[in-house]
């Protein structure tokens, strides 16, 4: 396989056949916290993305070019998340200074991706998977990002309809959106064995 | 004398609110991750609350040992820094002396240091209490979690492969028995729904209370 078929395999695998939300239950919190509505999760699904594509490729230069020719794998999770609370920073006050409203109404959240395991998850997958060059932890990265954006907002479509409809008193607000997200699962398992 | 029996009376009422009035799962729905991603079985269910309970009660010390010198801006970058420590620990003990279950919980133990729970009761109490309240609530917690881990996977393993603990409780086709496993329980779908629904039970429970 050339270049490029193989990257366009790893996009399309970890959007859609090993998408981190469904696949890997990375990410769970935002994808409870911030599906109420479209718009939200749709902003939240674009500081993920940023942040992932951002970080995923920090931690992978990091990781290759200074802690493994120097032995220093120990301190590997300490640096992974340093990048990644400083990406995150740089979001916060990216999307303060230019987008207030979007601010206000994200609140305790956005800080709080620094603590999404979708991002360090990714990082330490993309270890895990052994990527071997730049552009393909790159490329990995980014559609981790898509694949949360599209997790996102297809949840936040489907609790927009919930909302109208009769829950039973008990399952109101987190039970119902964990089953809704188990029968999504389902519909995502449809993709399993597409590739690798 | 009157002083120190109401210590000891919000002491347990510390440690205990952790099991069920505050039970970091099913009340406050922290650290939802590894709760679905380890509770296909028992067994790393309960590595996992353990090493839970480790990295929270050390973080909980460290963090309330350096309340007083925290700035508010960096706080949260000095926590995820203390944890990530104890947890590369944790990784190193489990890849040493436990290579089979580390290779099996994966990247879900380096993913601790993101776990909320941990997170939060840095910011919710120990940052703000002295050492002894932080190492019971610590402890409180990280059973409440550990328990609640190992119950919804001993429901999952037994409709999965119909065992408990890797013991056989129901017997298989296989085996001569009738019990058919059922793989999805195993799955990620499984996951999702045997939660969402011990949420609702949590609930009914709760108020008829």
């Amino acid at each position: 396989m050339d270049t490029l078929q193989v990257l366009l395999m790893g996009f399309i695998s970890v959007v859609i056949v090993n998408n981190l939300v469904f696949t890997k239950f990375l990410g769970i919190c935002p994808y409870l916290g911030v599906s109420g509505r479209i718009d939200m999760a749709f902003g939240m699904g674009c500081a993920v993305t940023f942040v992932v594509t951002l970080s995923g490729t920090l931690t992978w230069m990091i990781d290759n070019w200074i802690l493994m020719p120097w032995g220093l794998e120990v301190t590997r999770y300490v640096c992974f998340i340093l990048v990644i609370a400083g990406a995150v920073q740089l979001v916060e006050m990216y999307v303060r200074k230019f987008f207030p409203t979007l601010y206000d109404s994200f609140g305790i959240f956005l800080p709080l991706i620094t603590t999404n395991c979708a991002i360090l998850g990714l990082c330490l997958f993309i270890n895990l998977w052994g990527v071997d060059n730049l552009l393909e932890a790159v490329v990995l990265s980014f559609g981790a990002g898509i694949g949360f954006t599209l997790a996102i907002c297809i949840m936040a479509g489907i609790r927009e309809n919930l909302n109208l409809s009769d829950v039973p008193e008990c399952l109101k607000g987190a039970p119902i959106t964990l089953i809704t997200a188990g029968l999504l699962t389902l519909a995502f398992m449809g993709f399993a064995g597409m590739i690798r | 004398m009157a002083n120190d029996k109401s210590n000891d009376v919000s002491l347990s009422r510390t440690f205990i609110s952790g099991f069920w009035n505050e039970n970091p799962v099913l009340r406050l729905l922290l650290g939802m991750c590894p709760t679905l991603a380890v509770t296909a079985a028992v067994k790393p269910a309960l590595t996992m609350g353990l090493s839970v309970i480790f990295v929270l009660i050390c973080s909980n010390i460290v963090v309330s040992l350096m309340r007083n010198l925290l700035k508010p801006h960096l706080r949260i970058l000095m926590f995820t820094l203390a944890i990530a420590t104890f947890v590369t620990i944790a990784d190193l003990f489990l890849k040493a002396f436990l290579p089979e279950m580390s290779s099996t919980l994966g990247p879900y133990i380096p993913l601790i240091i993101v776990n909320c729970i941990i997170i939060c009761r840095a910011e919710a109490c120990a940052s703000k209490n002295p050492i002894v309240v932080s190492i019971i609530d610590a402890v409180g917690m990280g059973g409440g979690f550990t328990i609640t881990l190992c119950f919804l996977a001993g429901i999952r393993e037994l409709f999965a492969t119909g065992a408990v603990f890797e013991i056989q409780v129901l017997a298989t086709p296989e085996t001569g028995g009738w019990f058919v496993p059922w793989a999805a329980m195993g799955m990620p779908v499984g996951a999702f729904i045997t939660l969402g629904l011990m949420l609702g039970l949590t609930n009914i429970i709760s108020k008829k209370a």
